[in-house]
């Protein structure tokens, strides 16, 4: 399975209405070395995702078409960053419409948001987003970026259809390094394989370690919430 | 004391203040800790941006107070949104005022709203005077042939 340079960095798409957040993320992302794409609303996103608004949630797969429209399609996305408050299609109603879709259910979500209000985080957490970021997000909180989005890589070399059937993804995560790209081989196959629960919003996730720099407490599963 | 560290000096002193006096706050160090030789502009970038975005979003709400029957929920929608601004680049003094703004807002209160409008001009312009200002320290650091410090 031939690799083009880009395969091997992750591709974050980043939803805001604010444009001076989309270019902060942006940033903060590139920075992060990630490859990033901005848009600037929910329906863009589903746009770029290739997914219709009207799509039938039933819906196979989608097949790579030759329509124009579809053409985003052949472009990974690894993450979704998305702010909550838009018009329009709040970053919630994206976050719906990407778990309720068979094709792009398994990319993982994350919500920003300039309010911490928690019942909109536990929303948001039971509706599947893996975590919610509080407004400005920093450098560090990106740190915790990267296990969600090395799921998504290994998902994309399995069989599509595979993917539909079981929702447990197994994979192995090579011990965390710097902020260096990570080359994903093609095979699942490697000396170290971890064992990981299915997406679960439930589940605990990484570490949490307040950062020396900040008190501000992060959110990515409810049992934290106080 | 040389030219490019009295300049210095100067940079240093005039940041600390700004941060002491309560017009900038961490974010405005984050910021900077994006900026680097792939990006050297990056600060004046967005916070270009957010003169832009605030002087249109100032407007507006002069407008909307302006009307008969006034649109409570789109000042606060504006409000809100140069709320967020100002946070994302560390205008604490802006932002402060945004938050009890929005409380006017909730109450419905004309009174505190044109309030809250005129404290928030003032403090606008207060930060954009000292960002400029702290711009163009930087260039003459940067024209003396000096490097910007790392705070």
């Amino acid at each position: 399975m031939g690799m083009a340079a880009t395969e091997s960095q992750f591709h974050v798409l980043a939803v805001d209405d604010s444009l001076i957040d989309r270019k902060l993320i942006e940033r903060l992302l590139k920075t992060s070395s990630y490859q990033v794409t901005t848009v600037d609303s929910g329906s863009k996103a589903l746009e770029f995702l290739g997914l219709n608004e009207d799509d039938d949630q039933t819906n196979p797969p989608h097949i790579p078409s030759v329509s124009p429209n579809n053409h985003h399609q052949e472009v990974q996305v690894n993450l979704v960053i998305t702010d909550y408050c838009m018009p329009g299609m709040t970053g919630y109603d994206l976050l719906k419409k990407i778990k309720e879709s068979s094709s792009l259910r398994n990319i993982p979500v994350v919500i920003m948001s300039s309010e911490n209000v928690p019942s909109r985080i536990s929303r948001c957490l039971e509706e599947g987003a893996e975590e919610f970021f509080l407004k400005p997000v920093r450098l560090s909180d990106l740190n915790r970026l990267k296990p969600h989005m090395m799921k998504t890589k290994v998902n994309d070399h399995q069989n599509f259809e595979k993917l539909e059937e079981s929702e447990e993804t197994q994979f192995q995560s090579p011990p965390p390094k710097e902020q260096q790209q990570l080359q994903q081989p093609p095979q699942p196959q490697q000396q170290e394989q971890q064992q990981q629960q299915p997406s679960n919003n439930k589940r605990k996730a990484m570490e949490e370690g307040l950062s020396p720099d900040r008190t501000r407490p992060r959110y990515n599963d409810i049992a934290t919430l106080v | 004391m040389d030219a490019v560290t009295q300049l210095q000096r100067q940079l240093v002193d005039y940041t600390n203040s700004l941060f002491l006096e309560g017009f900038l706050d961490d974010q405005f160090n984050q910021l900077q800790q994006l900026q680097d030789e792939s990006n050297p502009d990056f600060v004046v970038e967005v916070v270009s941006l957010f003169f832009q975005d605030s002087e249109r979003l100032l407007n507006e709400l002069a407008k909307v107070l302006e009307q008969q029957n006034i649109d409570f929920k789109k000042v606060d929608a504006h409000v809100h949104q140069l709320k967020g601004s100002s946070s994302s680049i560390g205008a604490q003094r802006v932002q402060r005022v945004c938050i009890t703004f929005r409380n006017c807002c909730e109450e419905k209160n004309i009174e505190g709203c044109l309030k809250y409008l005129q404290q928030l001009r003032h403090e606008y312009s207060l930060v954009k005077n000292k960002l400029e200002t702290l711009f163009k320290l930087e260039q003459q650091l940067l024209a003396a042939g000096g490097t910007i410090p790392l705070y």
